[in-house]
C-alpha cells in the first residue's frame, strides 16, 4: 500500500521541466551544416549533446556562482536550463558531428554523408 | 528595436507587452525606454554587502566589452560578430536567431554602493559584475550601554 502511494507521488516530478529555448544560427554549405547555439551560464560539464536516430538534442543546465543569501531583484533568465531538439535529415552524417564549446557559445559541425562518392564494389567469387 | 535573447519565450513576451502598455499609459516614462529585453539578458540581485549583476553574453572577447560605472549608473557595451557568412559564399542560412552587432545596456545601481570596489569576471559566457555596498550603509547591531 505504501509502495503504491510512493509511485503516485513520483509522477509529477518526472514531467519535463520548463526550459529556455536557446537562440541558434543554422548555416548550410556544400559539405555540411554549422550550428551555433548560445548557452550562456552553461559549463562544459553541464552541457549535454545527444544524437539518437535522426534527433539531435542540445541540453544545458545553468550553473552560476551566486553569493550566499542573494535576493534576485530583476531576472530575465529565470529558468534553470536550456533545451532544444532538431530533426536531422538523412544526408547528414550524425556519426561525425564535431562540437566546440567556448564561453557559452556552442559550435556544431554536421558533415554531409558521402553518398555521392564513387564506390568500388568488390565481387566475391565463390 | 530589440531582439530578445530567447526566441519564443512566452513569459518574456507577455512581460514585454505589459511593460509596453504600461509605458503608453504612464505620464512620465523612463527616458531610456523599456528597461527589459535586448542583448545581453540581465539578472540583478543583492545581498546586504553587495549588488550582483549577471549579463548573459556568450561568445564575446572580454577585451572588447566595456563596463563603465558613472554616477551610480552601470553600463555594459560592446559588439558581437555575427556568424553569418559573406554574401558571395555558396551557403544557405536556415535559422538566424542569435544577436549580432553593437549592444549597450544600462543599470542604475542603488545609492549605497561603493564605486571603488567593482569587480567583473567573464565565465561560461556570463559577465558577472559585483559592486560592494558602502561600509557605513551595512546593517549593524547597536549595542545598548
Amino acid at each position: 500500500m505504501s509502495d503504491h502511494t510512493a509511485v503516485t507521488q513520483e509522477t509529477p516530478a518526472s514531467r519535463p521541466e520548463a526550459t529556455l529555448l536557446p537562440p541558434v544560427d543554422v548555416i548550410e554549405d556544400s559539405t555540411g551544416i554549422t550550428l551555433y547555439v548560445d548557452l550562456p551560464g552553461v559549463s562544459k560539464d553541464t552541457l549535454g549533446l545527444h544524437v539518437e536516430a535522426d534527433t539531435l538534442t542540445i541540453e544545458g543546465r545553468l550553473s552560476l556562482a551566486v553569493p550566499e543569501g542573494m535576493e534576485a531583484s530583476h531576472a530575465e533568465v529565470s529558468l534553470p536550463g536550456y533545451r532544444r531538439v532538431f530533426t536531422l535529415s538523412r544526408e547528414l552524417d550524425a556519426d561525425k558531428v564535431s562540437a566546440e564549446f567556448n564561453q557559452g557559445l556552442l559550435t556544431l559541425r554536421i558533415p554531409k554523408a558521402e553518398h555521392a562518392q564513387p564506390r568500388k564494389i568488390a565481387i566475391n567469387i565463390a | 528595436m530589440y531582439r530578445s535573447l530567447f526566441p519564443r519565450d512566452v513569459f518574456a513576451e507577455l512581460d514585454r507587452l505589459q511593460r509596453e502598455l504600461q509605458q503608453a499609459i504612464e505620464f512620465s516614462p523612463s527616458i531610456r525606454g523599456i528597461g527589459r529585453g535586448g542583448f545581453p539578458a540581465l539578472n540583478v540581485g543583492g545581498t546586504p554587502q553587495s549588488v550582483e549583476i549577471y549579463a548573459f553574453a556568450p561568445g564575446l572577447d572580454p577585451a572588447a566589452v566595456e563596463v563603465n560605472l558613472e554616477r551610480g549608473v552601470l553600463s555594459i557595451a560592446g559588439e558581437r560578430q555575427g556568424a553569418l557568412p559573406a554574401r558571395e559564399e555558396k551557403t544557405t542560412v536556415h535559422i538566424n536567431e542569435r544577436f549580432a552587432g553593437r549592444f549597450r545596456r544600462v543599470v542604475s545601481l542603488p545609492d549605497d554602493i561603493d564605486p571603488n570596489t567593482v569587480t567583473a569576471d567573464y565565465r561560461d559566457g556570463v559577465l558577472h559584475i559585483s559592486v560592494k555596498r558602502r561600509e557605513s550603509a551595512q546593517p549593524r547591531r547597536i549595542s545598548i550601554q
